[in-house]
C-alpha cells in the first residue's frame, strides 16, 4: 500500500530521526507542517535500541526548512536528506544562538506583546540548560518552557 | 570620548572607563556649573514619558536647560499619537526629526531597546518597566563616588524588595564590575535577590552575603541603598506586618553602623527610613536626587559630543 511505503520510506524530502518521544507533534507545530500541501508523515513512540523510544517526521517532496527550528526543539534529532530513495547528506544539528519569531515572548510586560509589527527575538543564554531570553525585556524562557 | 552618537539603554552598555569619564564629567559640572551652561546650546531634548515620573523627567529636563538646550516632548502617553494607537517605532522614528537626543520612559521592558533600533539620534532610557533604569544607576555611582571618594572596596549593602527592584539590579550588575566591591542583601525571604542575579554574581566571582534582618550586618557596610518593600507583595497582611518593621532604617538600627555610612534610596520613599534619619550625616538620599540632574548633564553633553 502507498501509505505503508511511505512510513517506511521515502524517494525524495526529509527524515528528522530520533526525536526525543513525545516532541514530534510539537516539532510539527513549530515547523507549521500542518499548513503543509506535501505530504507528511509523524510517528510518535517508535522503538529505539539506544533511545528506548523516540519520534520520526518524515517529509516528502521538500527539503527547504527551518533547521534552526529543529535544533531549537532537539538538536539531538539526527537529519538524513533523501534523493531518489538514497540518504544524500545528513545533517548536524545545533542549539541556535538566535531565533526570531519562534517563540513567542510571554512576558506581559514585554514590549512585544504591544509593538506588533516587530518580530519575537530570543538569544541563547544557556546551551547547557538551553535557556534562551527575550532580546528585548530580557525574560528568560528554558527549552521544557519553549 | 567614544560616547558620541551612543545610546544608553541598559546598565552595562558603557564600559567602566566609559562611565568612569562620564562621572568625572558630571564632578567637573557640579563644581563648576556657569562654565557649563552654554554647552548644549541650540540643541533639543526630546522628553518622551509614556508613564508618570517626577523626579526622573525633571532631572533630564532641568539638566537640559541648565546647558542651554531646550527641551520638547509630553508627560504622560495621553497626550502623545499613541492615545490614537501610534507605535512606538513610528513615535520615535517622527520624534527623531525633531530633537537631537531622545529620552524615553515607558511601562513596557524592552521599549527603549525598540526606540535606539529605529531612532537616528541618541536615545537615553528613562525606565522601561520593571526592566531597566540605567541612569539611576549612574546617579547612584556619582553620589557613591562624591560622599565615599571611591567605588571598588566597597561593602555595599541593599535593603528591602530586592526581588523586584529595577534600580537595586542595575545597580548590583553595574557595581559588582569595580574591584573588590561585596554585597550584604538584607530582604524578606520572599523578595530575595532574584536568581538570575545570583546567578550573574557567582559567575563573576563576586562576594555576597544575604540575611533576613538588617541590623545584623549594618555595622559591615559602607553604602546602604534602601528600598521601599511594599504591601502587594505579600501573599497575606499578617506577614507584611510582621516582617516590614525589621525593613525600616531608623535612629535605633543606625547606632550601630559605620561613622561613615552612606545611606541611598532612589525614593520616592514611604516609610522604610524614618523622617529622623533625614538629620543624620550619613543620609544621602537627597544630596543623591540632586546627583540625578548633574549625572545626566553629563550623560547628555557626552553623547552629543559637546564635551
Amino acid at each position: 500500500m502507498k501509505g505503508q511505503r511511505l512510513v517506511n520510506s521515502i524517494e525524495k524530502g526529509i527524515v528528522i530521526d530520533h526525536i526525543r518521544a513525545g516532541l514530534g507533534v510539537k516539532l510539527f507545530h513549530f515547523l507549521k507542517l500542518d499548513n503543509a500541501d506535501f505530504t507528511v508523515v509523524i510517528i510518535s513512540g517508535a522503538e529505539s535500541k539506544r533511545m528506548g523510544r523516540k519520534d520520526i517526521i518524515k517529509i516528502q517532496n521538500m527539503i527547504d526548512i527551518d533547521y534552526t527550528v529543529i535544533g531549537l526543539i532537539d538538536h539531538n534529532a539526527t537529519i538524513s536528506i533523501i534523493e531518489d530513495g538514497e540518504i544524500t547528506e545528513k545533517k548536524k544539528l545545533e542549539l541556535p544562538r538566535r531565533v526570531e519569531n519562534v517563540i513567542v515572548c510571554k512576558n506581559p510586560r514585554c514590549i512585544t506583546s504591544t509593538e506588533r509589527q516587530i518580530p519575537h527575538v530570543f538569544s541563547l543564554q544557556n546551551a547547557e540548560t538551553r535557556t534562551y531570553r527575550c532580546d528585548y525585556c530580557e525574560d528568560h524562557v528554558r527549552g521544557i518552557e519553549i | 570620548m567614544g560616547l558620541e552618537s551612543r545610546n544608553l539603554i541598559s546598565t552595562l552598555d558603557f564600559s567602566i572607563e566609559e562611565q568612569d569619564e562620564v562621572l568625572a564629567l558630571a564632578e567637573r559640572i557640579m563644581a563648576a556649573p556657569k562654565e557649563y551652561d552654554h554647552l548644549l546650546g541650540g540643541r533639543i531634548m526630546a522628553s518622551l514619558f509614556f508613564e508618570p515620573s517626577t523626579r526622573t523627567r525633571l532631572s533630564f529636563e532641568a539638566a537640559m536647560l541648565r546647558l542651554g538646550g531646550r527641551v520638547i516632548g509630553f508627560s504622560e502617553a495621553g497626550s502623545s499619537s499613541a492615545a490614537k494607537g501610534e507605535s512606538l517605532s513610528d513615535t520615535i522614528r517622527t520624534v527623531s526629526q525633531y530633537a537631537d537626543i531622545i529620552v524615553v520612559r515607558h511601562p513596557k521592558e524592552g521599549a527603549a531597546n525598540i526606540a535606539a533600533g529605529v531612532s537616528g539620534v541618541p536615545v537615553v532610557n528613562a525606565g522601561d518597566g520593571g526592566h531597566e533604569h540605567p541612569t539611576q544607576t549612574l546617579t547612584d555611582l556619582l553620589t557613591i563616588r562624591s560622599v565615599k571618594k571611591r567605588v571598588g572596596g566597597l561593602a555595599v549593602g541593599c535593603c528591602g524588595d530586592l526581588k523586584f527592584g529595577r534600580t537595586v539590579h542595575s545597580l548590583v550588575k553595574n557595581i559588582s564590575r569595580y574591584e573588590g566591591v561585596s554585597f550584604i542583601f538584607a530582604s524578606p525571604d520572599e523578595l530575595r535577590i532574584p536568581r538570575f542575579l545570583r546567578a550573574f554574581l557567582d559567575d563573576n566571582g563576586v562576594e555576597y552575603v544575604e540575611t533576613d534582618r538588617m541590623d545584623g550586618k549594618i555595622a559591615e557596610m559602607d553604602v546602604l541603598y534602601m528600598t521601599r518593600v511594599q504591601k502587594e507583595r505579600f501573599f497575606n497582611e499578617e506577614e507584611y506586618i510582621r516582617l516590614k518593621d525589621l525593613f525600616i532604617l531608623d535612629a535605633g538600627k543606625l547606632r550601630s553602623a559605620k561613622e561613615d555610612l552612606c545611606i541611598l534610596h532612589p525614593l520616592p520613599r514611604v516609610n522604610e527610613i524614618a523622617y529622623e534619619v533625614d538629620a543624620d550625616k550619613r543620609a544621602a538620599y537627597f544630596h543623591q536626587a540632586g546627583c540625578g540632574m548633574y549625572a545626566r548633564m553629563a550623560l547628555m553633553a557626552s553623547l552629543l559630543g559637546a564635551v
